[in-house]
């Protein structure tokens, strides 16, 4: 036989992890749909019947599935209960019998129609998520389909040796068919992100790409295969040399992910000797215990808006204690940062007028909206000095502060409402810490006066940006615009961090740009004290941090300064960590934030 | 009886299957009718499908509209659900 020779596949890697082995590459023919009608009543309530048979028989299939399911999979337990509910939709059920029954249209072209209505329906809406939904849609009737025209037998049952599974698509009721201990990795033609192998494989941690496209029409059963579910790289038929490379750097990604998790729950200290603290933003109750097992030594940013949504009757005194006194006796000896709500009108419209506003976002929102209802502003605040009592390791922080005026109104609320617990005798933490947010451009012009009356800064780099740039991330035309290094803001970081310092007091950084692990030596260069994050980036920081030197961190960010341009700056910032992280950087490079480019639309 | 009332969606993965089935299996549980309604568009709430074109990412406002004899309980079996997220993250 002739050798074909080396060639590889891009898609996207989903779950990391490199594999190398043979490929298992399963293809499904398509069901060839007969057309006809049928014109008497009898023959058309036979096919009914037929097609009630074919649904009642999936349905058991999936029931049976779900009993078999093993337990680190009971995710998928519930989604075949979803696919029963499909089965049943009035959508799919319903039609296609009005469609056998009054259009005599034989069954496997009835759910053929019904299916195409179905994905019209889908396509006029606009939003990438949906094609995955449509694939949950897809394969159910692909079931039934299958089933009526005699072809019922899975092909994904027939892995019988532990290989890599090359398959145009896989559905979670395929998933569960499979012995998932013989599966090495999963190279897909569809898929994405968010899809359900995504999500299967990385929590079996069985490495996946998907999204290749042509995998099954260029792998050859058999075929050997290295599979990097973090670059995306699909090797076909490599040769020795590469195959040497990808086991030596399969070993070592292997030891490198352990070690950094076995390490996350200790402190974090640079090689210098300095120890940054590493806390998480938390949303609710049961968020903390990922956060505790991820290493964090304390919250950084309580979320606390959650509690006020989605809710007919205005939340008591009493539930947000109990939730923030849970919270912080929890995480004792840590300490617990709760914001105050951080909030828009419209999200209290069920209880409070809506204002009209043309522009929300710099309209009556957050602090400002407390000021303008103290009464429920000085419940929450109630609810936070009375979590401290005892414990005394809650800290208050106001959001979207910005200016001395407004502050000064804040404390004054703070004051009055410790005179009122301190009348009823109710016990609470008299010396609580109070600190704000910096996130708006003006108080960061004036921090040097706010460091002087607060005693704490902690730095929300998603609005700092947002306002500074006037960019928002979330419109398209203008996204690559928002900069997280743009030279404007890192001058502010660093102006906010020296104000503080002179001040005497600490800075955090609550942003999302705390929990990218490549802008760890940036924000040491920078100063800051306490790095707060989602709890999954906590292990990659502190591993970042250990292998940083704070001297050398400000040196950089001395040269970094001087630069003039986000993209600069990051090509410099991607030099650095090439060459003092380079395990990181050649594990996880194709995560490495887009550089900002200001582009024009050529005509 | 008619109810409506709006819901921010606030789970991370937004409205997906799994979800549209839990809001559809709380819906049929009641006697009254359950309507899903964003941007103007209006779809039954005991359909699964109908809930999944909706589609709804997170932070999408969902007025939901209970029209019968136990609109109220519908109502707040369905904010119960939003309110826990789904009982995801």
């Amino acid at each position: 036989m002739k050798k074909v020779k080396q060639t590889k596949l891009k898609g996207i890697g989903v779950s990391q992890g490199i594999a190398i082995g043979k490929a298992f590459v399963v293809k499904r023919g398509r069901i060839s749909i007969p057309y006809y009608l049928l014109w008497n009543e009898e023959a058309r309530e036979e096919e009914c019947r037929r097609f009630e048979e074919a649904v009642r028989e999936v349905e058991n299939e999936f029931l049976k599935l779900k009993q078999s399911i093993r337990s680190d999979l009971q995710e998928y337990a519930s989604l075949l209960d979803v696919y029963c509910m499909i089965l049943r939709d009035h959508l799919i059920y319903d039609e296609t019998l009005r469609l056998i029954r009054h259009k005599g249209l034989n069954v496997l072209w009835a759910l053929n129609v019904t299916m195409e209505k179905v994905r019209k329906i889908f396509e006029s809406v606009d939003d990438t998520c949906l094609l995955d939904r449509m694939s949950d849609v897809g394969s159910v009737v692909d079931r039934v389909m299958r089933r009526l025209s005699g072809q019922h037998q899975s092909i994904f049952s027939t892995i019988t040796e532990r290989a890599i599974l090359v398959t145009h698509d896989l559905s979670p009721a395929d998933a569960v068919q499979l012995q998932l201990e013989k599966v090495m990795a999963f190279v897909l033609d569809m898929g994405g992100r968010t899809s359900h192998t995504a999500i299967i494989a990385s929590s079996l941690d069985i490495p996946a790409v998907v999204a290749t496209e042509r995998a099954t029409k260029e792998i050859c059963p058999g075929d050997l295969l290295i599979v990097d579910g973090t670059s995306g790289d699909v090797i076909i038929r490599p040769d020795e040399s590469t195959i040497q490379e990808y086991v030596e750097l399969q070993f070592s990604l292997e030891s490198y992910l352990r070690e950094i998790s076995r390490q996350a729950p200790h402190l974090a200290i640079t090689k210098d000797g300095h120890r940054i603290r590493v806390e998480a933003n938390v949303e609710l109750l049961e968020d903390v215990v990922l956060a505790k097992d991820n290493g964090a030594e304390g919250i950084g940013l309580y979320r606390t808006e959650f509690a006020f949504m989605n809710r007919e009757d205005f939340p008591t005194e009493e539930e947000l204690y109990q939730d923030y006194r849970q919270m912080a006796e929890l995480m004792a000896p840590h300490s617990v940062t709760i914001r105050t709500l951080d909030i828009g009108a419209e999200k209290l419209s069920p209880w409070l007028p809506l204002p009209p506003e043309t522009n929300p976002a710099l309209g009556l929102r957050s602090v400002r909206l407390c000021l303008k209802y103290p009464e429920i502003f000085k419940m929450q605040l109630r609810a936070i000095l009375r979590a401290g009592a005892g414990l005394k390791n809650v800290r208050l922080m106001f959001p979207l502060v910005s200016g001395i005026g407004e502050l000064r109104v804040l404390k004054v609320l703070v004051r009055e409402t410790k005179e009122e617990l301190q009348r009823k005798r109710i016990p609470f933490d008299e010396d609580m810490p109070v600190g704000i947010m910096v996130e708006v451009p003006s108080a960061v012009a004036v921090a040097d006066l706010l460091a002087s009356e607060v005693d704490f800064f902690s730095i929300g780099t998603n609005d700092l940006i947002q306002y500074t740039l006037a960019v928002d991330r979330h419109n398209e035309y203008v996204a690559h615009m928002f900069e997280s290094l743009h030279p404007a803001l890192l001058r502010m970081i660093k102006f906010t961090v020296d104000a503080a310092h002179k001040a005497g007091i600490p800075v955090s950084l609550c942003g999302e740009m705390s929990g990218e692990p490549f802008y760890v030596p940036v924000l040491l260069g920078l100063d800051v004290d306490v790095l707060s994050m989602n709890a999954q980036s906590i292990p990659r920081v502190k591993n970042l941090i250990r292998r940083s030197s704070r001297v050398e961190c400000r040196k950089f960010v001395e040269n970094m300064l001087l630069m003039k341009t986000a993209s600069d700056i990051n090509r410099a910032l991607k030099e650095l960590v090439a060459c003092q992280f380079p395990e990181e950087y050649n594990f996880f490079k194709s995560g490495f934030p887009d550089p900002g480019e200001i582009i024009y639309e050529k005509r | 009886m008619e109810l409506g009332r709006h819901f921010v969606v606030a789970n991370e993965k937004g409205i997906h299957a799994r979800v549209a089935a839990r809001i559809t299996e709380v819906a049929q549980r009641f006697r009254s009718e359950i309507w899903l309604e964003k941007d103007g568009n209006r779809v039954n709430g005991k359909s699964v499908l109908d809930v999944l074109s909706l589609a709804c990412p997170r932070g999408t406002d969902v007025r939901v509209v209970a029209i019968g004899p136990d609109a109220k309980d519908a109502l707040d079996a369905i904010a119960d659900l939003f309110r826990k997220k789904f009982g995801e993250t």
